[in-house]
């Protein structure tokens, strides 16, 4: 049964990125130009870079990847006047577990992207921008380069673009199947030719990244979001979400509700708004446990249904707001499998570099698989608590961090379902045999 | 050498996308070449890119062993690639996996006798909002529960082309790897075949449905300068007069999981 949503919930909805999706043929230029498009890049030339990017500094735009780095900060880092070519990377390899809203955005309207894309790149003083897109995204990056290749024949991409002495060249660059590719220095080497592994830092990107130069990596929803604050500017921009998370985001619920899918909300929503957006639960279904922002993200639990989603709400509940990939899982579902299933995909995933996420995922995966199977002791759950001591922080990047997330909220809320499984009351519902996934 | 001239010519094309003296960048797009002659990254294959770039073919080959999307040994014209990551797992993907499994007698990353189909399992593929999700060739079937994707594989073994939920009709996995090494898809109106699912346009919708709009929106807000604009007709992409300071002491926090704060 299919619940309304309450008016409270409803005034949370801000469809401005993705109300264009509305209109089936927005990936074709001449649509995208009726609905607005490359307005905001006729204005962005027609001022100084640098007003660029005080105007994304004013407008509190922080970055949709999940780190939520102040985007016009990060832009300022780019040093000026130093000889060497500067760079705008996409991260187009959505991969997160439980994230799926860049590619719809590039299949709905690849021309935002690529209009953010420029504006950015005039705002850095960089002449080249790469898409690193997701392999498998086959379907989003067929739009994409057909979108490229429409800007180019009217002039918004390659040489003196309408007109104001700005050049700018994009390449549209898939990877290969590699999660660790969207770390972006893994990304960069990926970029490069090189197996996909995070570099040292510092030096950090912005100094010495693409090709040693000065570098900006940023998530697809973030460079779109750029063309709605060149028009809109700043101060409607924060009239949506709160003083430290303003904007709009688009929150990919999934799960056990009636409609999942993506909404986009002011920052600051809370679950049990977004589910009534979603249409409730689905029937016999009952909130257990969910995450905010993917699997790297501690997952929580009914009590956290009114805490806000945002960069500070979630921090204020002991977890991260991450890529907002809220998963939500009921009590038909196990999470002692869900934690096992995500820890077998950062084993998987793992690029191998350094040793307490390589082994560390690779035990946590054994014995967390002996435990389903129904020969667990309670010593392997100090030993997981104290695998996920040796990685998080100890790890040479953040993978390693996020995957001690599903392990130790896990632990934290349901230590009960470990134990029904330890001690024999709960049957085994794995055997070896059943064993697929990670090789 | 099995690779054609067209092969070469296509590979001068990739290489020419990145800057003077980075070729290396090229590689990626180039083993994806090589899958589209071959189906998989050959021995000859390597060697091509190695040639290519100027490369030791160790080199080239450990960076094809890192990437999952290059194949090792020959696959089938349709790759059945099911998600099994958590959530589409839960609900009917580990299912799904298996049922296929057992049906054509192959485990992960491989190929059936005739070979026709290589069945893999797959980590999140971004559309837990059609879950369980698997793509053939990489195109996106959505809410596959066992019966639906057994039904979907006896269509691909009796010659057919089932659609996909979203996304272009289906081609083969070598079709598919020129497309994935930067080549335009030339099929007559392929780019727009595919409609936005339900799922993807459900928040837009409901706004939509309420008239909900954000208020406050001028697209001719002006932007407040500080600086003189550029001169339109300076020769191009020379910095702007007015620069600041290089960030030079800048310190970015250390890059975060995708969750986030350090
Ligand atoms: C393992 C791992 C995977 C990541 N995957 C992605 C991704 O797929 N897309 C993305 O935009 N950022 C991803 N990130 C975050 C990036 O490293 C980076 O912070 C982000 O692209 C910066 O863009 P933003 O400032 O616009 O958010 C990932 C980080 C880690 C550690
Ligand atoms: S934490 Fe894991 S993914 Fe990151 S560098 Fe170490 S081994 Fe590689
Ligand atoms: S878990 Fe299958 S698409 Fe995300």
């Amino acid at each position: 049964m299919v619940t309304a949503p309450s008016q409270e919930a409803l005034a949370k909805l801000t469809p401005v990125l993705t109300k264009r999706w509305l209109s089936p043929d927005a990936w074709r230029l001449d649509v995208y130009e009726r609905l607005d498009g490359y307005r905001a890049l006729r204005k962005a030339l027609s001022v100084h870079p640098d007003d660029l990017i005080q105007l994304v500094k004013d407008s509190g735009l922080r970055g949709r990847g999940g780190a939520g780095f102040p985007t016009g900060m990060k832009w300022g880092f780019i040093p000026q006047n130093d000889g060497k070519p500067h760079y705008l990377v996409v991260n187009a390899d959505e991969g997160e577990p439980g994230t799926c809203k860049d590619l719809p955005l590039m299949m709905a309207d690849p021309h935002s992207l690529i209009e953010g894309v420029i504006i950015a790149s005039y705002a850095i003083r960089c002449n080249r921008a790469f898409i690193y897109i997701r392999g498998e995204a086959v379907h989003a990056a067929r739009r994409l380069r057909n979108a490229v290749a429409e800007a180019y024949r009217a002039g918004y991409l390659g040489r003196n673009i309408l007109g104001s002495g700005f050049d700018l060249d994009i390449v549209v660059h898939s990877g290969a199947g590699a999660y660790i590719c969207g770390e972006e220095t893994a990304l960069l080497d990926s970029l490069e030719g090189f197996r996909g592994q995070p570099r040292l830092r510092p030096p950090f990107p912005a100094t010495h990244g693409l090709y040693s130069c000065p570098t900006v990596v940023n998530n697809v929803e973030t460079i779109a979001t750029v063309p709605y604050i060149v028009l809109g500017g700043a101060q409607w921009f924060r009239s949506m979400g709160t003083e430290k998370s303003p904007g709009p985001k688009i929150y990919s619920i999934s799960g056990r509700v009636n409609n999942p899918g993506q909404y986009e909300c002011s920052l600051g929503i809370t679950l049990r708004q977004l589910i009534e957006l979603a249409g409730g639960m689905q029937p016999g279904h009952e909130l257990k446990f969910w995450t905010p922002g993917g699997s790297s993200t501690p997952m929580l639990t009914a009590e956290h249904m009114d805490a806000p989603l945002d960069f500070e709400g979630m921090a204020g509940v002991g977890t991260m707001l991450g890529t907002t990939a809220v998963q939500v899982f009921s009590q038909q579902d196990d999470v002692v499998y869900a934690t096992y299933r995500w820890i077998k995909f950062y084993h998987h995933e793992s690029c191998g570099k350094c040793t307490p996420c390589r082994e560390g995922n690779y035990w946590m995966e054994q014995i967390l698989h002996r435990i389903l199977a129904g020969k667990g002791t309670h010593e392997d759950l100090d030993t997981l608590l104290d695998a996920c001591d040796n990685l998080l922080g100890r790890s040479f990047c953040a993978l390693g961090d996020g995957a001690t997330s599903p392990v130790t909220s896990s632990i934290k809320y349901f230590k009960q379902d470990y134990l029904d499984y330890i001690e024999g009351r709960k049957a085994p519902t794995m055997s070896p045999a059943e064993l697929v996934g990670a090789h | 050498m099995p690779f054609s001239e067209q092969a070469r010519e296509r590979a001068r094309e990739i290489i020419a996308r990145y800057p003077e003296g980075r070729q290396r960048s090229a590689l990626l797009p180039l083993l994806h070449l090589v899958q589209s002659e071959q189906g998989y990254v050959s021995p000859e294959g390597i060697e091509f890119c190695a040639e290519q770039l100027g490369l030791t073919k160790a080199e080239v080959g450990a960076v094809a062993t890192f990437y999952t999307m290059y194949k090792r040994k020959p696959t089938g014209d349709w790759l059945v690639s099911v998600c099994t990551n958590t959530m589409c797992g839960v609900l009917g993907g580990e299912r799904t996996y298996q049922a296929l499994s057992e049906y054509l007698g192959v485990g992960h990353d491989e190929t059936t006798a005739d070979g026709k189909i290589t069945l893999e399992h797959a980590e999140c593929l971004a559309a837990c909002d059609y879950a369980p999700v698997l793509t053939v060739n990489y195109e996106f079937f959505d809410k596959m529960q066992a019966e639906d994707a057994l039904t979907l594989v006896k269509q691909l073994q009796a010659g057919e082309r089932p659609h996909p939920t979203r996304g272009a009709r289906l081609c083969t996995l070598k079709e598919m790897s020129l497309q994935l090494a930067g080549f335009a898809d030339e099929r007559d109106g392929a780019v727009g075949e595919g409609p936005a699912g339900e799922a993807t346009l459900a928040g837009a919708r409901l706004a939509e449905r309420y008239g909900i709009s954000v208020a406050g929106f001028d697209p001719d807000t002006p932007i407040s300068r500080k600086e003189t604009p550029p001169q339109p007709e300076s020769p191009g992409n020379v910095a702007p007069p007015t620069t600041p300071k290089p960030a030079v002491d800048a310190k970015p926090a250390r890059d975060t999981h995708p969750g986030g704060v350090a």
